[in-house]
């Protein structure tokens, strides 16, 4: 077997563009990186990204999020992204058992924010125009969640495969990565206290979490390894076995605080 | 007394950790795997070349000696892990946890699929074969002078 350091590396190219309060990074690998169409399809990813954060964004009073919490609009006049946040809201409470929630508290009361859903569920959607791109493996990595995709004629396995080795960081020691993972498709998600503090809320104790630690959940998408991330984070034994029961798909392990 | 300090020393330079995921194995994962076995390997080879980390046999083939180790089962914070390795040639071809830990104790998590949690050095030496970094979520703010933005940095 031939080391992948001694390998040939395929051309690599990046962009990095702050949306959300995010750095979203795109990183295209594989014989197609500098193909005409590239540049194209990472400007779409980005677009959908952006419009996502114009529909959703918490922070902008103009946002239909915040227009519909005003009570200024019905949900029936939203972007029609909105009432289906809150499908998947409300499925992502049911399926966790409720440990990850849209309901968050703000201003003194519980309040509609579908912000711990729509980072992942933005960045699976951006990927759609990258996977159109011949010859190239991708992975756009939004502020530690991330989606590595390939186009269907790119082998998983093999040496044909382009293999994405994801670093998890110590949650310990921002600086240094405990652990990497090899992935060629697929979502990795981490939550974790360590980047910003007490920012997770727990439904079930009604508080932010202060634990220390992290999660880290990998799987077909990263709307659902987000929301797994979150609630295996929060949560209690009774989340972890609902996990294993019902999301297959995904995998997770913990990292010590 | 001396094997108890170096099998605390190889506890924590040999944390491996378990994965199980169909996309989780390929050929990196042997690569990365490797470099952790052959750290354990190290580990053990450092108790002085007795029995007391490892378990092996050997044969010879047309390709070299070819030789499986087994090594203790350890203690992590993850739990317990073990691991063996099958080494030909002076190379490792092959690569297995036996016993793999899930900190919540859901040891049906895991199959024979791992993926290792390669030690802290050995990462921070090896920062530059990570092509991206997953993490508790940072903001703009804090992306600044992440290893993430390193990695950004060094491709754009």
């Amino acid at each position: 077997m031939i080391p992948a350091s001694t390998a040939v590396a395929p051309p690599r190219r990046a962009w990095v563009e702050h949306v959300m309060g995010l750095p979203v990074s795109i990183h295209v690998r594989g014989a197609g990186a500098y193909d005409d169409r590239v540049e194209p399809a990472v400007a779409a990813a980005f677009a959908t990204v952006r419009a996502m954060d114009r529909v959703f964004s918490t922070w902008q009073d103009g946002s239909d999020v915040m227009r519909l919490r005003r009570g200024e609009v019905d949900l029936a006049d939203c972007d029609p992204l909105v009432p289906e946040s809150v499908r998947l809201g409300a499925e992502a409470a049911r399926t966790t058992g409720g440990a990850f929630t849209t309901l968050l508290p703000a201003d003194g009361e519980l309040l509609f924010d579908p912000t711990g859903l729509v980072k992942g569920w933005a960045v699976d959607r951006a990927t759609v125009p990258l996977l159109e791109l011949p010859g190239v493996s991708f992975c756009v990595n939004a502020g530690g969640d991330l989606v590595v995709g390939a186009h269907p004629d790119l082998p998983d396995d093999g040496p044909d495969a382009v293999v994405w080795r994801i670093g998890i960081e110590d949650p310990r020691d921002r600086t240094r990565v405990a652990a990497t993972l090899p992935v060629t498709r697929g979502a990795v998600a981490t939550s974790g206290t360590a980047a910003r503090g007490a920012h997770l809320y727990d439904p079930a104790a009604d508080r932010m979490v202060a634990r220390s630690g992290s999660t880290t959940v990998h799987g077909p998408t990263l709307l659902w390894a987000d929301v797994w991330a979150t609630a295996l984070f929060v949560g209690d034994a009774g989340t972890r076995e609902r996990f294993v029961r019902d999301a297959p798909a995904y995998r997770a392990f913990d990292l010590p605080g | 007394m001396r094997r108890i300090v170096l099998w605390a020393m190889s506890t924590l330079t040999a944390l491996v950790l378990l994965f199980s995921y169909q996309t989780s194995h390929g050929t990196s994962q042997s690569t990365a795997t490797s470099s952790a076995i052959q750290h354990l390997n190290d580990s053990s080879q450092t108790t002085g070349g007795s029995s007391s980390g490892t378990s092996g046999t050997s044969g010879s083939t047309a390709g070299g000696t070819t030789a499986t180790y087994t090594g203790d089962s350890q203690m992590t914070p993850y739990g317990p892990v073990q691991v063996q390795i099958t080494v030909k040639g002076g190379q490792i071809t092959r690569s297995e946890v036996l016993q793999v830990p899930w900190s919540g104790g859901h040891d049906q998590m895991i199959n024979s699929h791992a993926v290792p949690i390669l030690n802290q050095e050995t990462v921070q030496a090896q920062s530059s074969s990570i092509d991206m970094v997953s993490g508790a979520t940072y903001t703009s703010q804090g992306y600044i002078g992440s290893l993430q933005s390193a990695i950004d940095q060094a491709q754009l």
